[in-house]
């Protein structure tokens, strides 16, 4: 994707959900005061620079050193208007605080460091949100481990994902187009790997979406491979050049007999990755932390089919 | 001059090779045993300056990574560290300590007519607590780094991260105690202490700006310490306190830790206010405008500081109703904060302005503070925040109010009041150079920053999408020209220790009392206690005029 975020303006993001449009218009109503008032502040600075430069080390200067008029002036106004700025803030906020009740509800799992989405009728995608254009969303969120947010910045929501506590957050997609989500809440090394696609799909493809079990194409199974490698974050913490990151290389990774951190040995072979996949930390090559998620429940059986044929043609 | 005694009375006598705080005694042993409150203020002066340094290399070294996209000159964990490090380091290091330990302990006592601090020892102790806490905090890098950003949220740094979490923590922990103990010095010395004739309405507004600065430190301080500590339990002995898969609250340690942290943000711009409050009036021979309106908006910025660090929390997950209340007292910060800054300009009316070299900086602190104020009501504003949250404005923002703010206060006052510390001038043609790459190279760097956040970057980001690259090149950009203004800044002052000219007691011809002794002053400051009958700000120039 090549800027997948689109500016709507020179500060902001396109704006792609019903509350974009609430939330930037108070961003203008603020922009435009600071503007203002900016102007005020700095125009008044400059020129009293230059009208009192000093002329010379005789120069009567002006001994006022009070106007309670004048000061009770400038406390009253600037409070009228940061209590505008507060009620205008308060009403986008109300917004999108309270969802609609026929939202269409989508579990959302954050982990170090990826993105799990369940949708109601029990399809799973991984680092890939797909929503239908023109309805309400409600992302009921938790965390597997640490501190994660989740962020839109072309829906403009944002929403801290918590272990131990749901947190919520709705939006209404108005177009069909493919975006990022961020996390915002640093949460280690990956953090600013966690990221995931946005799909905004027209109703009745997104139908077809959730009935297909959460892909549109059917694919020879290690081109479908290389595509999961990519969506299901694998490429966070494996290297398919030879580069080490945070996990072993995939780069003529087939057929190769690995250390365990145990001592002993694996060739790794198909049931070696599925194994991985299901249970990474049971075999962990040595000199690598024990971090891999597991992948149960979220890779069907053609999926880890995919991913080795994949990894086979990584020679 | 309507002071009583004169001029050559109270410290002059000292000029031209006699005694003063700096020969007094010699040898390294005498400064680290002194009591005097200058010296001490001195050595604080050294290390918040290593400590400044330090963070600024780090921050050299982020911005060269973010020059591109992916891996430029570290990988991510080494990034993670460095960024935590730069934001440690330059919050307790430097910007905390840097006013009120620094200048504030050499310059609290001779601005009331005092011969030191109320309780000396304790001061110098203030001085050792620091360095302790600093040594433990510095320890971490060599001991495994510190990976968790400065604000330690769990349950990251409770249970996930492999790194030097504690040892950075205690050292935090210690560094309060130092804290605390200068501001209840001040507290005391501010009460007790004051020359005759000294009313409160008859202090610098400098030392008014300390002293509501001394009350959030002992109020707040502690409550970061306790965090820390039950941080450490929690950590070592799994307590069960914040982590979640031990029925602990992850948005509690958030609670206690803003509760400090957003006051601390008032504990760092107080005393950069109060310094370009005197810096306006000296430099433009008037007297403030509003002296009482200048003085109550710093108590009442310190009272409402309280009430207030929710507003880091909009998205944390906190009830709603929290959130709007947070946001409703957040905005009472501005109105003292605004009442301020048009007092500010009112000293300028009708003035005498001289463009010396600290009412550079002090204009630049207006101009900064400015532009950081005016964004924080973006932050302020609960739906703005939604989008802007934890993305790079927020990281423009804090940094125009705290570096742009007290950092620049905080070097504006060094250049005001050098020739006093040093009794040496600098150059100033050399110092208008270095002042000049700071006030560029900041705006560049940062005020590119508020664009990059406004469009989704998020902050803590080692990798990032490609299309945000012009701007982080051009931040990158401005990041080098604000480190050079820096080391043409440091070759000024240090070049004028060797051969600078020798400063005149009142080189600015400012009114209040540490202008009245020698440069430098002498070990007890004055030699006969000074009786003021005159205000801080009646220039001597006008009255003659």
């Amino acid at each position: 994707m090549k800027d997948p975020i689109e500016l709507g303006s020179f500060w902001l993001p396109r704006q792609s959900s019903t509350i974009a449009k609430e939330i930037d218009f108070a961003w203008d109503v603020v922009l435009w005061v600071d503007i203002l008032l900016f102007i005020g502040l700095m125009g008044a600075m400059f020129y009293f620079m230059y009208r009192y430069r000093r002329r010379s080390e005789k120069d009567k200067v002006s001994l006022i050193n009070h106007n309670m008029r004048l000061e009770v002036t400038w406390t009253i106004i600037p409070t009228i208007l940061v209590l505008a700025l507060f009620a205008i803030g308060l009403k986008g906020y109300v917004m999108s605080s309270v969802a609609p009740a026929e939202a269409l509800e989508i579990r959302t799992t954050a982990e170090m460091y990826m993105w799990t989405f369940t949708y109601p009728d029990g399809t799973v995608s991984v680092n890939e949100l797909v929503v239908p254009k023109g309805r309400p969303v409600k992302l009921v969120m938790s965390s597997k481990d640490v501190l994660h947010s989740f962020f839109v910045p072309e829906f403009r929501v944002k929403q801290d994902v918590v272990p131990g506590t749901y947190t919520t957050l709705w939006f209404e997609p108005t177009e069909t187009r493919e975006t990022v989500l961020f996390c915002t809440e640093y949460c280690g090394v990956g953090h600013s790997d966690m990221l995931a696609q946005v799909k905004v799909l027209e109703e009745t493809d997104f139908k077809k979406w959730i009935e297909m079990g959460g892909t549109l194409e059917k694919l020879p199974p290690a081109e479908l491979g290389k595509k999961l490698f990519a969506s299901r974050s694998c490429a966070t913490c494996h290297s398919t050049d030879g580069t080490r990151i945070q996990g072993p290389t995939f780069k003529g990774l087939f057929g190769r007999t690995e250390q365990i951190a145990d001592g002993s040995s694996v060739k790794v072979d198909e049931n070696y990755i599925r194994e991985s996949l299901l249970e990474p930390t049971k075999k962990v090559v040595q000199g690598y932390p024990a971090v891999m998620p597991t992948y149960k429940g979220l890779l069907k059986d053609q999926d880890i089919d995919a991913l080795i044929a994949y990894i086979k043609t990584l020679q | 001059m309507s002071q009583t005694a004169t001029v050559d009375e109270l410290g002059h006598g000292t000029e031209a090779g006699g005694k003063n705080y700096l020969n007094q005694e010699a040898g390294v042993w005498s400064w680290l045993t002194t009591v005097d409150h200058k010296r001490i203020g001195i050595m604080y002066l050294v290390s918040v300056l290593v400590g400044f340094t330090f963070g600024g290399l780090f921050a050299l070294l982020l911005r060269l990574e973010l020059l591109t996209p992916k891996k430029t000159i570290m990988d991510a964990s080494m990034y993670n560290q460095a960024f935590t490090l730069h934001g440690a380091a330059m919050v307790f290091l430097f910007i905390i300590p840097s006013v009120p330990a620094a200048l504030g302990n050499f310059f609290l006592p001779i601005m009331i007519g005092a011969k030191d601090v109320a309780f000396p020892k304790l001061n110098l102790m203030s001085l050792y607590l620091f360095w302790i806490g600093a040594i433990f905090m510095l320890s971490s890098i060599v001991t495994g780094g510190l990976d968790t950003g400065w604000t330690f949220y769990v349950p990251y740094s409770s249970g996930t991260s492999t790194t030097s979490v504690i040892s950075a923590t205690f050292g935090v922990f210690i560094m309060g105690f130092s804290s605390i103990l200068t501001g209840l010095n001040f507290i005391v010395t501010l009460h007790k202490l004051r020359a005759p004739g000294m009313t409160w309405f008859r202090m610098p507004l400098f030392l008014w700006s300390l002293y509501a600065t001394s009350i959030i430190q002992v109020l707040a301080t502690p409550v970061l310490g306790i965090t820390l500590v039950l941080l450490i339990f929690e950590r070592a002995f799994h307590v069960g306190i914040f982590d979640p898969t031990l029925g602990g609250d992850p948005v509690l340690f958030q609670h206690f830790f803003w509760f400090y942290s957003h006051p601390a943000v008032y504990i760092m711009i107080l005393p950069g206010m109060g310094i370009a409050t005197e810096m306006l009036c000296v430099h433009s021979r008037r007297p403030v405008f509003g002296y009482k309106a200048i003085a109550f908006s710093s108590i009442a910025i310190a009272l409402v500081g309280f009430l207030v660090w929710g507003h880091h929390m909009f998205v944390s997950g906190q009830s709603e109703l929290a959130s709007t209340i947070f946001s409703f007292l957040t905005f009472f910060v501005a109105i003292p904060s605004g009442v301020k800054m048009f007092n500010w300009l009112s000293t300028l009316w009708g003035g005498s302005i001289r463009f010396t070299v600290p009412m550079l900086y002090a204009l630049t602190f207006l101009f900064l503070f400015a532009i950081g104020g005016l964004t924080g009501l973006f932050l302020g504003m609960l739906s703005v925040d939604l989008h802007l949250h934890d993305t790079y404005f927020v990281v423009a923002h804090f940094h125009y109010v705290m570096m742009g703010g007290t950092a620049i206060a905080f070097f504006g006052g060094l250049h005001h009041w050098w020739p006093k510390m040093t009794g040496r001038m600098y150059s100033e043609k050399l110092a208008r150079v270095g002042w000049a790459f700071v006030a560029i190279g900041f705006n560049v760097t940062f005020f590119t920053q508020f664009v990059l956040g406004s469009r989704g970057m998020p902050r803590r980001y080692y990798n990032y999408l490609d299309q945000f690259q012009p701007l982080h090149a051009f931040s990158t950009f401005g990041s080098w020209l604000l480190g050079i203004g820096f080391l043409i800044t440091a070759v000024t002052l240090l070049k004028s220790l060797k051969d600078g000219e020798r400063a005149p007691a009142n080189p600015w011809g400012g009114a209040s009392l540490e202008w009245e002794t020698a440069s430098p002053p002498i070990t007890e400051n004055f030699h006969t206690t000074p009786v003021i009958e005159r205000g801080p700000y009646d220039h001597p120039v006008e009255e003659s005029a």
